[in-house]
């Protein structure tokens, strides 16, 4: 193999290593901090069932985004969506035989990245175009945007323009999975996208990626409201009446 | 009316803007810092420490490990800008550090760089920035900016809410020895005394025997205020604002007369002559806990069933969402929590504990146990103000929104004339007056003007479309803030009122004595009890 996939492979093992580790690890924080006063945003569900819903509409339809900003909404529900289709379109090259329903859903995916790059678009137009937006951006918010479009528009341009060595892509992820290293294509596009793609990995449990696990642990969301049919007891604040 | 202002008031147009933002509008301001005594009987150290630096991180560490919502907050804010444009307190005075997301950064730059890997080694990249006298400045002045309103909380992707963040900061600064005057110094008083105003007893007897015969004269009826009496069935809890303040006062009067039409025993308590809790707007949670108890010792000395809370935003959160895990006031107590189980076995759990006397007045009207006329508010066109911590951070009834529902009905069966202000501007929507969460001092009096103006541009759009000449209130901070603000904008402080007002004008009071009534309210009472708790 050729110094090139062996830092490839290299950098993927890495990658994974510290994208696993590291999201576990923020799990593990974010379950064993406790929360010790019931402070759900009301009005808010009175029963597991109804938390679980609340959670499902952030999550999949972004709720509060939608009542907050109908701009940000649809630009971040494109994006999101749109990275989603096209996350499960890679599935693909990990798998050694393609089930029905992948290779049915492959032009969506395809396509998607379209409405994952436009999204990308009208979320960095916003911290340009709207002031109080672009007073609260950092240099890293635009460093993750660029990221982002890069990744997108780099698997774009090897789907719609200048195609690449998809069998050799598939045997040298599918080598990633089965732990015998096979050689990267070396087609520039690739490696950009596949680096890029790597430092996302690499970068998600230390920066602002972190809205992924954290909505899910959100206190003003994902608690009951029920404070006046069931005491709720921190152990730290239960040894207050000790 | 006030003295001219040394600030600008804008002039209402009766829509909502949003400015453009102008850096540093608001930066000057501070309210007074307490002093040593203020501090130590909080457990703070009396002034600002010689080692704050480190004390500050060290306490950042212990709160981001004792609470998760701060820690997930200070991960998860992707600066979307979905709150930018939702702070009451950013719309009326366009200093881009009342954004909540820059509220919140405040904090988050410091929390980088002493918690996190990228702002440890990269923190030009995130914006990581060391702890400097500048940035506790900074703290100081916004964290006391915010009213802990939690409106940024309903439209943000993650739920992230500044108010957790905004006491998490107050939390900090008093332990390093930077606290504020308003809200120790009232505190001190709760944890010493019983009530926000310092009011010993006989004060508060004095009161509520004058108001006995104040009301004795305009009814011709002996309705009672009773204090301290052990036996009684419920235990009023109320703000010690509502003993002697206006408009305040008229609501005791309408929970007195209600009670007394219903033929209820009831009681206030000298230990428990306040439902306020200022440890809620300092992040404290040992000295909201030790506020807290008074009302569990008050109601085991006293031995009543139930406990009712009267009209205070705050203090309803605190009493709703924290009483059961603070005190025990609730349901639900484990079979082996003693502490809980001893004050739950007294109380009766075929209704709420506690209940909002809304809930408590709505359902007797609901049942027909207290009669009104209507007719006696129709020199009123009412609408209605959604206090923040009500709408925002807790529930009445049995449904979710029903502290919406709730006290719009109670408007609505004691008087005829009722007008909801313009959508977005209540419910979970609604903006907070511009003086909760420690701001109701003169010393923000342009913070507290400035923050009223969204509610006050609703406000005015029902006043021009409606006529409506009564703002009701179910708040003491709303009421004191509203009688306060209201002349700066060119209205009167008598249009503000609170809703027990309404039905303190409406009721039917029964003759002499409640002989007859008291059955019917015990017949009705046994229905209820038959009906079943859920």
């Amino acid at each position: 193999m050729s110094t090139l996939s062996i830092i490839y492979v290299v950098l993927f093992y890495v990658a994974t290593l510290l994208l696993v580790v590291g999201l576990a690890r923020k799990i593990v924080q974010y379950t064993r901090s406790p929360a010790p006063l019931k402070i759900p945003t009301t009005p808010a569900p009175t029963s597991t069932s109804g938390v679980a819903y609340r959670m499902a509409k952030e999550v999949v339809l972004f709720e509060s985004l939608f009542k907050s900003s109908k701009w940000t909404w649809i630009f971040g529900w494109m994006f999101h969506f749109g990275m989603l289709l096209v996350l499960v379109r890679h599935l693909r090259y990990f798998v050694a035989d393609v089930p029905g329903w992948l290779a049915a859903m492959q032009p969506f995916g395809k396509y998607a990245a379209f409405m994952m790059v436009a999204g990308l678009a009208g979320l960095w137009a916003r911290r340009f175009l709207v002031d109080r937006v672009r007073y609260i951006s950092t240099l890293s918010d635009h460093l993750m945007l660029a990221l982002l479009m890069a990744i997108g528009i780099s698997g774009a341009l090897m789907t719609f323009v200048s195609h690449t060595d998809i069998v050799s892509l598939k045997m040298f992820a599918l080598g990633l999975v089965r732990l015998s290293p096979q050689p990267v294509p070396e087609t520039p596009i690739l490696l950009v996208h596949l680096a890029t793609v790597a430092a996302l990995m690499i970068i998600f449990p230390i920066s602002k990626l972190l809205h992924a696990p954290g909505v899910f642990f959100s206190p003003t969301r994902n608690q009951v409201d029920n404070p006046r049919e069931r005491r709720h007891l921190a152990d730290w604040a239960a040894q207050l009446e000790k | 009316m006030a003295a001219a202002p040394n600030f600008e008031v804008a002039k209402l147009t009766g829509e909502i803007t949003v400015p453009k933002l102008r850096e540093g509008a608001m930066a000057g301001i501070k309210s007074y810092n307490a002093n040593d005594k203020m501090q130590e009987a909080l457990g703070f150290p009396g002034a600002l420490v010689e080692d704050w630096h480190d004390r500050a991180i060290g306490k950042m560490g212990e709160l981001l490990k004792k609470y998760r919502s701060l820690q997930v907050f200070m991960d998860a804010c992707v600066h979307c800008g979905a709150c930018t444009d939702k702070c009451h307190y950013y719309l009326g005075t366009s200093d881009p550090k009342n954004m909540p997301v820059a509220r919140q950064e405040l904090m988050r730059q410091v929390y980088r760089r002493y918690f996190t890997f990228a702002g440890k080694y990269f923190p030009k990249l995130v914006g990581a920035k060391d702890l400097t006298k500048e940035i506790l400045d900074d703290w100081y002045s916004y964290y006391y900016q915010c009213s802990e309103c939690r409106r940024c909380s309903v439209y943000c992707p993650y739920g992230i809410d500044t108010a957790e963040i905004t006491m998490a900061g107050r939390e900090i600064l008093d332990s390093i020895g930077v606290g504020q005057k308003y809200s120790n110094e009232i505190l001190g008083k709760l944890i010493r005394i019983g009530n926000n105003l310092g009011l010993p007893g006989p004060a508060i007897l004095d009161t509520l025997q004058g108001l006995e015969e104040d009301v004795l004269d305009e009814t011709g009826i002996p309705v009672r205020f009773p204090l301290d009496e052990e036996g009684a069935e419920v235990l009023l809890v109320t703000p010690s604002a509502d003993f002697f303040s206006e408009p305040h006062v008229e609501s005791l009067i309408g929970y007195a007369k209600v009670f007394h039409a219903a033929g209820i025993s009831w009681t206030m308590s000298t230990k428990a002559s306040e439902a306020g809790n200022f440890g809620l707007f300092i992040g404290s949670y040992e000295n909201m806990r030790k506020a807290a108890l008074r009302i569990r010792d008050a109601a085991l000395e006293l031995g009543v069933k139930r406990i009712v809370v009267g009209e205070c935003g705050h203090a309803w959160r605190v009493a709703y969402s924290f009483w059961n895990t603070l005190t025990g006031v609730g349901d639900g107590a484990a079979e082996a929590d003693e502490f809980a189980k001893k004050l739950q076995a007294q109380l009766d759990h075929s209704v709420p504990q506690p209940s909002h006397i809304c809930e408590f007045t709505h359902d007797l009207l609901k049942r027909g146990v207290i009669k009104v006329d209507k007719s006696k508010n129709d020199h009123r066109i009412i609408t209605f103000h959604d206090s923040c911590n009500v709408s925002r951070a807790s529930r009445m009834g049995d449904m979710p929104g029903g502290q919406f529902i709730i006290p719009r009905e109670v408007i609505k069966m004691v008087a005829n004339h009722y007008q909801d202000m313009a959508p977005g501007t209540t419910h979970e929507a609604t903006f907070c007056c511009g003086g909760g969460g420690g701001l109701l001092t003169d010393d923000l009096m342009e913070v507290r003007v400035k923050g009223a103006q969204p509610r006050m541009e609703a406000f005015k759009d029902v006043v021009d479309s409606n006529k409506v000449n009564f703002l009701a209130l179910i708040c003491a901070i709303c009421k004191a803030q509203f009688t306060k603000v209201l002349p700066y904008y060119g209205y009167d402080m008598g249009m503000v009122g609170g809703v027990h007002q309404l039905v303190g004008t409406a009721i039917e009071l029964p003759g002499l004595g409640a002989g007859p009534v008291e059955e019917e309210a015990e017949e009705a009472e046994s229905e209820a009890a038959a009906a079943g708790d859920e």
